[in-house]
């Protein structure tokens, strides 16, 4: 039971004077997106049937090997800043939030780490 | 985590219904939610039939017939009966709107009609506006100045007095955040809809010296940034005033002051 007000309560703890930069970041990532992924889906279509070699080869483009990898940032950085809004949205448990939201965001950048050393590998290597 | 279980409250079972009125030549038939705190039972929904022959045109006209003359017990709010207080608001035919100004002939079928969504029901259409009128409040809805007060009125040209057109016929009737899933989720840290929509016609409003603080009082990811542009506030205003494009303003002021 509460008998605090429901002004008080409403104020809570105040503004986090934050969410700007993050809701910034999301509208660039995406936009940034659109781009990128209609090349990389067309280029990919385009190497149907292309043997492991050629693909290699495409990677090792230095253009290829930059877009590949803003390809890879853009989308791991979008999907985590979408992903906390999501848990942000749903999950109202505090203590399963801030679980939740720190392996959403480890995962993202393990695996956007990942992604990035396998073109760096591929490309440095050619 | 996220609750997937509904409260036992949210079962709602089938009702009384009331006999049709005699002679009755064009019978409408209205199914309205029931639920009464002190009775210790789950919501219904009763059914009544209105002949529409002896009632106004509005559903506030059919349920103000109902309340006289059918079941005395119906408990809603209504006041002006034309659209400038905001008390009717309900959810009609499924969509949140003033019982005033909703003409019965728009509704095909029965006329289902409930609290608004997602609100704590006080009895059977009145919604707890408690939260909500806090969150009101917060915003501190008023003109506030740092420089003396003048010997007259404030002056505004014509074009800034342009800008507040579509905010200032907010009636507060709270359609928009009722109708808003963010708001149903998150209701007690996200302003909502018509909150922001009100915080907004202060920020626009050329006479008000205090932008900023109202900016930094709102700079926060859930009192502003749970808004995902559902676009649920715009559609269902009875007032035909666009709630998401203020907090899309309110956005744009927010990157423009970094």
């Amino acid at each position: 039971m509460t008998l605090r007000s429901p002004l008080g309560r409403v104020r809570g703890l105040g503004a986090a004077k934050d969410g700007t930069a993050h809701w910034w970041a999301q509208r660039i990532t995406a936009a940034a997106l659109v781009p990128l992924t209609i090349w990389f889906v067309a280029s990919i279509a385009a190497m149907a049937g292309a043997g492991h070699a050629a693909v290699l080869a495409w990677v090792a483009n230095p253009v290829v090997a930059i877009l590949l990898i803003l390809l890879v940032i853009a989308t791991f950085h979008h999907a985590q800043l979408g992903m906390q809004t999501v848990i942000e949205d749903y999950v109202h448990h505090e203590g399963t939030k801030v679980v939740v939201l720190v392996l959403v965001k480890l995962a993202a950048f393990a695996l956007g780490v990942a992604a990035v050393f396998a073109v760096v590998r591929i490309a440095v290597k050619g | 985590m996220a609750e997937f279980s509904l409260p036992a409250n949210s079962r709602i079972r089938e009702g009384q219904r009331h006999p049709r009125p005699d002679g009755a030549a064009r019978p409408k038939t209205f199914r309205i939610y029931r639920w009464d705190p002190d009775s210790g039972e789950t919501p219904r929904v009763d059914t009544y039939e209105v002949d529409l022959d002896k009632c106004g045109p509005m559903v506030l006209d059919a349920i103000i017939k109902i309340k006289n003359e059918q079941d005395s017990t119906l408990t809603f709010r209504r006041s002006c009966r034309e659209g400038v207080c905001g008390s009717c608001a309900m959810n009609i035919d499924g969509t949140n709107t003033l019982a005033c100004t909703k003409y019965i002939a728009d509704v095909a079928g029965d006329v289902k009609v409930y609290p608004l969504p997602h609100m704590s029901v006080v009895k059977d259409l009145v919604p707890d506006l408690t939260t909500i009128i806090a969150q009101y409040s917060s915003i501190e809805p008023w003109l506030k100045t740092k420089s003396p007060a003048p010997d007259r009125e404030r002056l505004q040209s014509p074009e800034e007095r342009e800008k507040l057109d579509g905010l200032w016929e907010c009636i507060l009737c709270f359609c928009c955040s009722t109708s808003c899933p963010s708001y149903w989720w998150n209701g007690d840290r996200y302003l909502g809809p018509a909150i922001l929509l009100q915080a907004y016609r202060w920020i626009a409003d050329s006479r008000d010296e205090c932008t900023g603080e109202r900016l930094d009082a709102l700079e926060d990811p859930f009192r502003l940034y749970r808004c995902h542009t559902i676009m649920n506030c715009t559609k269902t205003c009875p007032k035909s005033l666009n709630p998401a494009k203020a907090i899309a303003e309110i956005k744009k002021l927010m990157v423009a002051r970094r």
